[in-house]
């Protein structure tokens, strides 16, 4: 299994789309098989059969689904079914944890990002990470933003550095609150501020793939709809994987959406279809709000 | 009966007038309709009770205890004859101390029939003293007990006088610490004050020289003795710069490894091992450096052709130092695990290593800390005693050659206090100087320290 290739699910999942309804009464649902469209065509990050371990407990239940270029896929599911660990997985952060184990196959563009010759430093650099809670560095704006591009080495002179910087709080909204204050801390930024400046500092060492865990939940809604205007704008260039609790939130920013229950992935859809006409029970028994 | 037979009685008579008065309550709120009527739970009004009949009692007895014996002095010089009353105080005293003896059953050797009178009266005096003492004291509770017991009504606020009383004690407590301080300091503050009256305050701050012998008869030979203390502050200064030396980046490279590398089960055999180290007494670690260091660092700076003397002032901050590690260490694993997880997990996440997250990240997140730690620390060093008695030798030299023998100011403190020494030579008065001067610092260290540690918990909640 943990060989499929990506070619064979593509296959796989054309057969799933044709053989299932498309409205109106759900099909009986084989116990543990992700319904919906999980795979798609020439997928920027493709995961298949994961398994995530704390030590000895499962926490994530043989998940496959893809990721595709440019698109905004958020995941959704009651609190401790496993979506941060499984975003946590997507580049590796899961390593930091003591104990927790990957198993299964993780692909970005092809390349396993589980193979043990593989380095993690320029893997996060590839997919970068927003957390829950705005986490700025005790440094200067400047200095948060330009940690990235200097561990990396990505420029080599202060005017290009000073550019990055000044690109990077551009795109993520901030440049005209924070520009004349660049030398203050982080720290001193309010809630919504500070986590767009984890957002600049993200996407100033130019990642492919950003994985935003929750990432407006400690946000009040003003600064809350900035960051969903900001998603929707920086997926014309970054593939984005959201988790999220609000599923209106869900519903604004992605235009797929993943369902996980209990550490299983139980429906992927297009984000419409999985709010209008979800197709499996748990999916619909979640967003009619019967828990969460 | 004797004051602690009493104590226990007292305590034993608190605890029924506890259970009557929580009985009394109860059978109060029983007529009115149940504890929910009452102020407060049952348990305050036995409190309330018990607090009525304990705390007078024990006032009594402490007052008894603070005055009984001038009184039953004064009784007893009454009952002397008139010729032994005109003593003179130290004569009468060595009078009252025979009284003494012969009352607590040596008269040997005394003949004297009044002073044998004066014994048997102390005795009896003694004896009815205790007697009153244990009537007036358990009839004070009791009266007391049984007047608070007749206040008890379903109204009264039993709760808060028992808190308000428990909050009294509390505060005395708190004040019996602060009290404790400041007599200690003033006591210092005041023979230091006698002390700058024969030696000029600048002379003993700025003065390069140190020979505290000073001539205790005015006919003695032996001059004026000279009382710079430079010598010691450079010595302290040395001492403490090479343990800080030693203990700063040993204990912070430890702490970075045990919070950062170590996985849990190494940090659990680990850091039981360093707090061991934090516990063994410093006298011994005081002989390991005489014994051991001192002699290891002369043999080989003999081999290097160096002249390195016996009692080194590196052999002392070598082991000072090793002495500090774990205080270093604990507190900097401490602030470096009071970083917050999410920092490090937004630098792994952008892709740094982990060494450059705790060298970027974690180690600038947590440095007041670090900085607070290690002031601690310094204070610790340079009050540290048995360490540099012991190896640090006694010559007040003025050097910064780590080789040669130095003396700080907690060992000249120790030897000017040691042995029978009359209190009022400068010689003596000068170890309150110095004491000050060391009291000042480290306090000094100590309140920038805990500042610069209590702005960085703020930082982080
Ligand atoms: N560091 C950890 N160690 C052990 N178990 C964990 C750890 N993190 C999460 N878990 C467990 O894994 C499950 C999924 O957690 P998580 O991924 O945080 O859920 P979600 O983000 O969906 O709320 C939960 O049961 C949680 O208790
Ligand atoms: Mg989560």
């Amino acid at each position: 299994m943990m060989e499929a290739t990506v070619e064979s699910t593509i296959e796989q999942s054309a057969d799933s789309l044709v053989s299932r309804p498309a409205t109106g009464e759900r099909a009986p649902v084989a116990e543990g098989e992700t319904v919906g469209s999980p795979f798609v065509d020439s997928p920027k990050m493709a995961m298949r059969n994961v398994d995530v371990f704390y030590n000895d407990k499962q926490a994530i239940f043989d998940v496959s689904m893809d990721i595709g270029s440019n698109e905004v896929v958020s995941m959704i599911g009651p609190s401790g079914c496993g979506k941060s660990t499984f975003l946590r997985a997507l580049n590796r952060m899961n390593d930091t944890i003591e104990g927790a184990r990957v198993e299964g196959s993780l692909r970005l563009e092809g390349q396993d990002i589980y193979d043990p010759k593989l380095d993690v430093v320029p893997l996060r650099a590839r997919v970068g990470m927003v957390f829950q809670k705005p986490n700025p560095f005790p440094k200067s704006i400047y200095d948060n933003v330009a940690y990235g591009p200097r561990i990396h080495g990505l420029v080599d002179r202060r005017a290009d550095l000073d550019d990055v910087v000044e690109d990077s709080l551009q795109r993520a909204g901030l440049w005209n609150e924070v520009k004349d204050r660049l030398n203050q801390p982080g720290t001193g930024l309010s809630g919504g501020q500070q986590q767009r400046l984890c957002i600049a500092r993200t996407i100033a060492v130019s990642p492919e793939v950003i994985l935003m865990d929750e990432p407006c939940s400690a946000l009040d809604p003003i600064a809350t709809a900035k960051i969903e205007e900001l998603i929707a704008e920086l997926s014309e260039n970054f593939t984005i994987a959201i988790v999220t609790h609000s599923m209106q939130q869900a519903a604004r920013v992605s235009s797929r959406t993943a369902y996980f229950h209990l550490g299983k992935l139980i429906e992927v859809n297009d984000t419409e279809r999985v709010f209008t006409n979800p197709e499996h029970e748990l999916t619909e028994a979640y967003i009619t709000g019967r828990f969460g | 009966m004797d004051t602690s037979t009493l104590l226990a009685i007292t305590a034993a008579l608190a605890a029924l007038a506890y259970v009557i008065g929580r009985g009394r309550s109860l059978s109060q709120a029983a007529d009115i309709g149940g504890i929910r009527k009452l102020n407060s739970l049952p348990f305050y009004y036995g409190m309330l009770t018990a607090l009525w009949c304990g705390l007078p009692a024990l006032l009594l007895l402490v007052l008894w205890l603070i005055f009984d014996e001038a009184i039953i002095q004064a009784l007893l010089i009454e009952s002397l004859p008139a010729d032994m009353r005109d003593l003179g105080g130290s004569e009468l005293g060595l009078l009252l101390n025979s009284v003494q003896n012969i009352a607590n059953g040596n008269s040997a050797g005394i003949t004297n029939p009044d002073l044998l009178a004066a014994g048997q009266l102390l005795v009896s005096l003694r004896e009815n003293s205790q007697r009153a003492l244990a009537v007036v004291v358990l009839s004070g509770g009791l009266l007391f007990g049984v007047f608070g017991w007749a206040r008890i009504r379903p109204q009264q606020k039993a709760r808060f006088q028992v808190e308000a009383v428990f909050k009294i004690v509390l505060l005395l407590c708190s004040c019996i610490a602060i009290v404790t301080t400041l007599g200690i300091v003033l006591s210092v503050l005041f023979e230091s004050l006698r002390f700058f009256q024969t030696v000029p305050f600048f002379d003993f701050v700025f003065g390069l020289d140190w020979s505290p012998q000073m001539a205790i008869r005015s006919d003695q030979v032996g001059g004026s003795g000279a009382f710079g203390a430079v010598p010691l502050f450079a010595g302290t200064l040395l001492i403490s710069a090479i343990a800080m030396l030693v203990a700063v980046p040993t204990g912070l490279m430890a702490a970075i490894y045990l919070s950062e590398y170590a996985g849990s089960r190494i940090r659990s055999a680990v850091k039981p091992m360093l707090e061991v180290l934090a516990g063994i007494p410093t006298v011994v670690y005081g002989f390991f450096a005489a014994l051991t260091v001192a002699p290891m660092i002369r043999d080989n700076g003999a081999v290097l052709g160096l002249d390195v003397s016996s009692e080194s002032a590196l052999a002392a901050g070598l082991v000072m130092g090793v002495m500090i590690i774990p205080f270093v260490s604990s507190l900097s694993d401490d602030v470096i695990t009071a970083v917050p997880q999410s920092l490090r997990d937004g630098s792994f996440g952008l892709g740094a290593t982990q060494s450059e997250t705790i060298r970027q990240v974690v180690i600038p997140a947590a440095l007041p800390g670090i900085v607070g730690g290690v002031l601690l620390a310094v204070s610790r060093a340079i009050g540290e005693t048995m360490i540099v008695v012991m190896a640090a030798g006694l010559a007040a030299n003025l050097t910064a050659n780590p080789l040669e023998s130095v003396t700080t100011v907690t060992v000249q403190i120790v030897t000017l206090l040691v042995g029978d020494q009359e209190f009022d030579s400068p010689k003596t008065l000068s170890a309150f100087a110095l004491g000050l001067m060391l009291f000042v610092v480290t306090l000094a260290l100590n309140y920038i320290a805990l500042h610069v540690v209590r702005k960085y918990r703020e930082q982080y909640e």
